[in-house]
């Protein structure tokens, strides 16, 4: 079984600073980790691995220094690391990161899987995994929170707000994960020494990936930001004590004050 | 001269500086409370490769650096003293004899189930009149065939009632004083003559487990004797404690980082006079004392290790490193709780708790007295051991 795993370098802070002229992120002195759904789909492609063997490559488009989560995630148990790394590719949506995703993984070549995680904290689109499949022209399935690997198709359960659906795919296909999906591993000592003493991060330009330049970077990608700002943070919520009876007569009051709630 | 980790020693900091806050510090303070041995972090600790980080690959270990060793310690000190001695006194005092001094059918027999967390280590020197004192251990062992015959006791031993390994100091020769000590080890399950005595109700660390061994009429078989040579136990036991300061010392810088941190979010939250804590100047210069403080004993510990790592004399470096780490473990809890007025007393804040851990810092593994003595020795171009 060959999986490739798309990880995404992400800032670590929930306050991400937003560059009032663009609307694009300001990644300058911010730390940066690796995606935490992302980190999830790599834990459990490792799962797989373990039980039915294979080879983990994972994927990664960004600047040089995203070379750093490629590490983490060799030291977490992937066998091969491709970084993309282009000038052409800066600016890109994420129809175009996707484009170039797909054409990476077709320079990859042989493969059987395709996680993504769901969504990056930094943008929180939740596109790029499904694109890719476009591009790909293969199967996904999105939210899986269960995988189970059979010969020749996968069985996922896809959560739902209300439950999940459980879906049979053939292989090849592509599947986004949530964090639910398995819980968080830290990298073995022997996994960080491997990753930095026998392992290589391949980096390879858009040339390498043999991407149809024209369906890459800013301006070719078809979304422009009109304006990107911080909400206002929400007020203090507030505590009513007293019984059940009480307290829903000062809600329903409450809320007829505030006029979110009409007479009946 | 070069102040940077690699890469491969910023990952390892990254991945274990989570580990800490994640899987150790919100369980910490019941650790302490309930007296309660970490069974959980050690396991996963031994399972990220983190008890047998000092052994050699080929016996299943990490075969770390020893600056990312001191990396390892410091960041769980930082959340919880009781998890690190109790991986500390596995590493440096049971897993360091056996790497520097073992047969190698002593390692192949021990290291690899050292280095997995199958089994826990201790080490046992202190008796009821031989601490600082080392020398007069009245510990017997009696050559009896292809066996010896074990019998004395040992107090204070950390890990004592929980280790499934434990290398003793015994006297193979009372009149050779210390050319009469030897060290040996033993696998505790079901062995006859061996029982546990004391388990000791401490200041601090109180989520570690710190006990009484009593040995009587034990046999050991000779095979267990480390080294294969009597005598050489007081060389090991010196060679340990060398090397196992540069743990301790870090263990106090790591204690000191965590009360500081505390501090550090507290002067931004509090206010009092109408003004947050850090506005006022008393505060700054306490702030300002306690991080260069903390920042000279951490780079007092890495650089013994780094020495360490060179294969250089780090004898008086690492006893620097012990004495002045555990000094500033001291005086930082101290003002952390100051900084903290009122609720530092309180064990609703982990201060109380640091403060209480700093303490034996400067007491086991050679006291701060102890340390002064090996750092004038080195002075005077002498050494001991």
């Amino acid at each position: 079984m060959n999986i490739i795993v798309c990880i995404k370098q992400v800032p670590d802070t929930n306050e991400v600073k937003i560059d009032p002229k663009t609307g694009t992120l300001i990644r300058e002195g911010v730390p940066t980790i690796m995606n935490h759904d992302d980190k999830h789909a790599l834990i459990e492609a490792v799962k797989i691995k373990n039980k039915v063997g294979g080879k983990i490559t994972v994927l990664s488009m960004g600047p040089p220094q995203a070379q750093e989560v490629l590490r983490e995630a060799l030291a977490l148990g992937a066998d091969d690391a491709v970084l993309i790394s282009d000038r052409a590719f800066a600016g890109s949506d994420t129809w175009a990161t996707s484009n170039a995703i797909g054409s990476a993984i077709k320079a990859i070549g042989d493969y059987d899987l395709l996680l993504f995680g769901r969504q990056a904290i930094d943008g929180d689109t939740a596109q790029v995994g499904p694109q890719t499949a476009e591009f790909l022209g293969v199967p996904q399935i999105t939210y899986a929170q269960k995988i189970e690997v059979e010969e020749g198709k996968i069985k996922v359960e896809r959560q739902m707000e209300d439950g999940y659906e459980v879906i049979e795919c053939k292989l090849p296909c592509l599947v986004t994960c949530i964090s639910e999906i398995n819980e968080i591993e830290y990298p073995s000592l022997r996994g960080i020494k491997q990753a930095h003493r026998e392992k290589e991060v391949n980096v390879m330009s858009a040339e390498d990936i043999k991407v149809d330049k024209s369906l890459i970077g800013l301006l070719n990608s078809p979304t422009s930001v009109h304006k990107s700002f911080t909400p206002s943070a929400k007020g203090q919520g507030q505590i009513l004590k007293g019984s059940a009876k009480e307290v829903a007569k000062k809600v329903v009051s409450l809320l007829k004050e505030k006029e979110l709630m009409g007479a009946f | 001269m070069n102040f940077d980790f690699t890469p491969e020693q910023l990952a390892i900091k990254k991945m274990i500086s989570e580990f800490a806050d994640s899987e150790v510090k919100p369980y910490a303070a019941e650790f302490d409370q309930e007296c309660k041995f970490p069974v959980e972090p050690i396991k996963k600790l031994s399972k990220l490769g983190v008890m047998g980080m000092s052994i050699p690959e080929k016996y299943g270990g990490a075969e770390l650096d020893n600056i990312s060793q001191t990396i390892i310690m410091d960041e769980l000190s930082r959340v919880c003293a009781s998890t690190s001695v109790t991986m500390g006194a596995h590493v440096s005092l049971c897993c360091f004899p056996l790497i520097n001094y073992g047969t190698e059918d002593q390692k192949k027999k021990f290291l690899p189930k050292l280095a997995s967390g199958e089994y826990l280590g201790a080490f046992a020197l202190t008796e009821p009149a031989a601490g600082s004192d080392a020398v007069n251990v009245q510990t017997t062992a009696i050559r009896d065939g292809d066996e010896y015959i074990i019998n004395g006791n040992k107090i204070f031993i950390t890990n004592g009632g929980k280790a499934d390994l434990v290398n003793f100091v015994a006297t193979t020769d009372k009149g050779k004083k210390h050319n009469g000590l030897s060290i040996f080890t033993i696998e505790t399950k079901d062995l006859k003559g061996f029982s546990l005595g004391k388990k000791e109700d401490k200041l601090g660390l109180r989520g570690s487990n710190t006990q009484e061994l009593i040995f009587q009429d034990m046999s050991v078989p000779k095979e267990n004797l480390v080294g294969g040579i009597e005598g050489k136990g007081f060389k090991i036991s010196m060679g340990v404690f060398n090397s196992g300061r540069i743990g301790i010392g870090v263990q106090g810088v790591g204690i000191a980082q965590g009360a500081f941190d505390e501090c550090i979010k507290y002067v931004q939250e509090r206010e009092q006079f109408g003004r947050k804590l850090h506005k006022f100047q008393a505060i700054q210069f306490m702030l300002s004392e306690m991080a260069t403080k903390i920042d000279a004993a951490r780079l007092l510990c890495l650089r013994a290790a780094d020495l360490k790592d060179k294969g250089r004399n780090y004898i008086k470096a690492a006893a620097m490193a012990k004495y002045y780490g555990s000094d500033v473990a001291m005086e930082v809890t101290r003002q952390a709780i100051q900084i903290h007025g009122g609720y530092g007393y309180m064990k609703d804040y982990p201060l109380e708790r640091f403060y209480r851990d700093a303490k034996i810092t400067e007491i086991y593994e050679g006291t701060t007295e102890v340390q002064k003595l090996v750092v004038a020795m080195a002075l005077m171009g002498k050494t001991i051991g």
